[in-house]
């Protein structure tokens, strides 16, 4: 079960997310500049079908959203010199109102998580005691730091002593040759990985180490990745912001979901790499099933199901107190080690109604013996209902896996196709178009059979249940024609196009159903969501 | 490093051939009835960029001389000690291997409880990882 870090990449339809031009981190500016993550797939068919919605017009209004589905979420994405920008802003901004140099109030923000209002509150009420605790001390703005020769100093790290010795020191007062200092600051930058936190060298010294002393310290060379790095701790800190876990993207992703909205909705969003995953976990998308229950169903396969198949293909129970037996040689006559059950393996009823004929079971309609395979029947129903869905949650991942296969032939398919009948680049789109499709949707039919073992029976569930067949009905007819050959691809055309809009109908219907029920806690689930 | 010409009561050096590894034996001096008698050995690690970084202390067991793993909470039978200290959080390049050595001791001196850590058994059974790479929890202000 590792397939959680298969990244599908989505080449088509940038156009959707040709970003706008004002993008920027602003808390106060979410609503405007949120733009809707209308699924790229959507359009396809959105356009073909009888306007129903306003995608189709070119309307005067520019500032028209799509229409945005029900299991869709407002999110943005921004690059590394964005984020970097916005944490510059919010610095001056708070900076200016501390009456704090730039290099403390950063400090102060990484200290607080980013967290301006409860900042800037706790400075006005307790200055002395905020500067403190966020490792700055009184007069951070008086004596900028600098490096001195000390007479008589002797270094507590390597003991070295001397008059021409270069020694620094933060406000703290614990004093290192320059150095120890430096060969500190590379370690916790290069080797841990700190930067908005690294605390001076000193023991139990809670100072932090400032960007004006780091500067004074470190190379250029270092100073690159110290910036990285407190980016990427700005990020961590900003409950609003989480990067894309995709292999070398550098982009943030802003959604406003919180954490406590997880059991109502799945926040799945759409990296400008083409990467989608679920912004409340970071896992691939994982629509319909909510997090909570991905996370429950990931741990279950991972623990149970190669044991489950095992234990249902070569075990029973013990009749009285359902232990596990494997029967491993010797005769019918079992007797349960654990509560001392004498029973028959071949009808599972008691030895004793065997009377001595040993070995041969013939007492196969016993009232006793026929109880007790009812008994085992259910309790083997609940194993058999997981490996239900399990098989079928596999089945689909290994086929989103062969389906990729062939995304990356259909390259050289579309090649062919243009060389054998003269078709032009954008005449064999549809392949592509299509592939993408069919991944998508068994990425989501893959989770609705986790979705569905939690689910209780009810009317929603058969509902849930006929779109999902017909989901997979769409999907297998689209897969199928992939195998057709190069040949008869061309006459396939209009059909492929056809389906690939069918499947993309049907994945929305899916979802817009179970996001809808989600939002407004229709589902019964037999386990609770947390 | 530091050498020093006198160690503290109740710390022996045992071996400090190169740079790489030394053991030293400790004693709980103060008279603790939990450890009363017994010596135990530790053994340090030093990488190539201690003293920034920490070095990595653990318990070592044998019978000749007998030298058991200590009792306390916080201590697997392993070896492994779950102390700030030790930990990258918790180190500063200030610290020696005396002062590791006095700060065990009064570890074990200030411990009144003859157990394990919960889930010793577990972790000594499962644990793969090198002390410095397991994140600890440090959640015991008192010791």
């Amino acid at each position: 079960m590792d397939s959680e870090d298969d990244f599908n990449s989505s080449q088509m339809s940038e156009d959707d997310f040709a970003q706008d031009s004002d993008v920027e981190i602003d808390e106060g500016k979410d609503a405007e500049s949120a733009r809707s993550s209308s699924c790229d797939a959507s359009d396809t068919w959105t356009v073909d079908s009888d306007f129903d919605d306003d995608v189709g017009f070119e309307s005067q209004d520019k500032d028209i959203k799509p229409n945005k589905h029900a299991y869709e979420v407002d999110f943005n994405v921004f690059e590394p010199s964005q984020i970097q920008a916005s944490q510059h802003k919010q610095i001056a901004e708070v900076s200016s109102i501390l009456v704090q140099p730039p290099e403390a109030t950063a400090i102060l923000l990484r200290h607080m998580r980013w967290n301006k209002e409860r900042l800037i509150d706790q400075y006005m009420e307790k200055p002395e005691e905020t500067l403190e605790s966020a490792g700055l001390g009184q007069d951070a703005a008086t004596n900028p730091p600098k490096i001195t020769k000390i007479q008589g100093f002797c270094c507590d790290i390597c003991c070295e002593d001397g008059p021409e010795l270069d020694t620094f020191a933060m406000r703290c007062g614990h004093r290192f040759c320059v150095d120890c200092y430096r060969q500190y600051l590379y370690t916790k930058i290069k080797d841990e990985g700190e930067a908005a936190r690294i605390r001076c060298p000193g023991d139990k010294c809670n100072r932090v180490v400032d960007s004006k002393s780091l500067d004074l310290l470190v190379g250029d060379d270092l100073h690159d990745r110290y910036q990285e790095l407190l980016t990427r701790t700005y990020v961590d800190d900003k409950e609003k912001l989480r990067w894309c876990p995709a292999p070398n993207c550098v982009y943030a992703v802003e959604c406003a979901v919180k954490d406590r909205e997880l059991p109502r909705v799945v926040p799945t969003v759409h990296c400008d790499c083409g990467h989608y995953f679920c912004f409340g976990c970071s896992l691939n998308d994982h629509q319909p099933a909510p997090c909570s229950l991905v996370k429950r169903w990931l741990k279950k396969c991972e623990d149970d199901s190669e044991t489950a198949n095992w234990i249902s293909a070569n075990t029973k129970e013990c009749p009285k107190c359902h232990s596990t037996i494997e029967k491993n040689g010797g005769c019918n006559h079992m007797t349960c080690r654990k509560c001392r059950n004498e029973f028959c393996w071949m009808c599972m009823g008691l030895w004793s109604e065997h009377g001595t004929s040993w070995y041969n079971c013939n007492r196969f309609e016993e009232k006793s013996g026929s109880e007790a395979r009812d008994a085992q029947a259910k309790s083997r129903q609940s194993l058999e209902r997981y490996l239900h869905y399990y098989n079928r949650y596999a089945n689909h991942e290994q086929s989103a896996k062969l389906d990729k296969d062939i995304y990356l032939k259909t390259e050289k398919k579309m090649q062919q196709l243009q060389s054998s009948t003269g078709m032009s680049w954008i005449e064999v789109q549809y392949l592509d178009t299509a592939s993408h499709a069919l991944q998508q949707c068994r990425q989501t039919l893959k989770w609705t059979y986790a979705f569905a073992y939690y689910l209780a029976r009810n009317n929603l569930t058969e509902i849930f249940e006929d779109n999902q067949k017909d989901l997979e009905m769409a999907v297998e007819n689209l897969s199928e024609m992939f195998e057709k050959p190069i040949d008869q691809l061309q006459g396939l055309k209009v059909d492929m196009m056809d389906k690939t809009a069918y499947c993309n109908k049907r994945r929305i219907i899916l979802l817009n159903d179970t996001a809808e029920n989600l939002k407004q806690g229709n589902w019964e689930f037999n386990v609770a969501l947390s | 490093m530091q050498l020093h010409d006198k160690l503290p009561p109740g710390i022996v050096l045992v071996k400090a051939d190169d740079f790489q590894t030394w053991l030293l034996d400790i004693q709980v001096v103060d008279g603790n009835p939990l450890y009363a008698g017994e010596t135990y050995r530790l053994k340090f690690m030093f990488s190539q960029s201690y003293p920034i970084e920490a070095p990595e202390v653990v318990f070592v067991q044998s019978t000749d001389p007998p030298r058991p793993i200590p009792y306390h909470p916080h201590i697997y039978s392993n070896g492994i000690i779950c102390l700030d200290l030790l930990d990258r959080q918790g180190w500063s390049p200030v610290h020696n291997v005396e002062s590791v050595c006095v700060s065990l001791q009064s570890m074990l001196t200030s411990n009144t409880k003859k157990e394990r850590p919960p889930g010793d058994e577990n972790f000594v059974r499962f644990n793969t990882q090198r002390p410095r790479d397991i994140n600890f929890v440090f959640h015991d202000e008192r010791v």
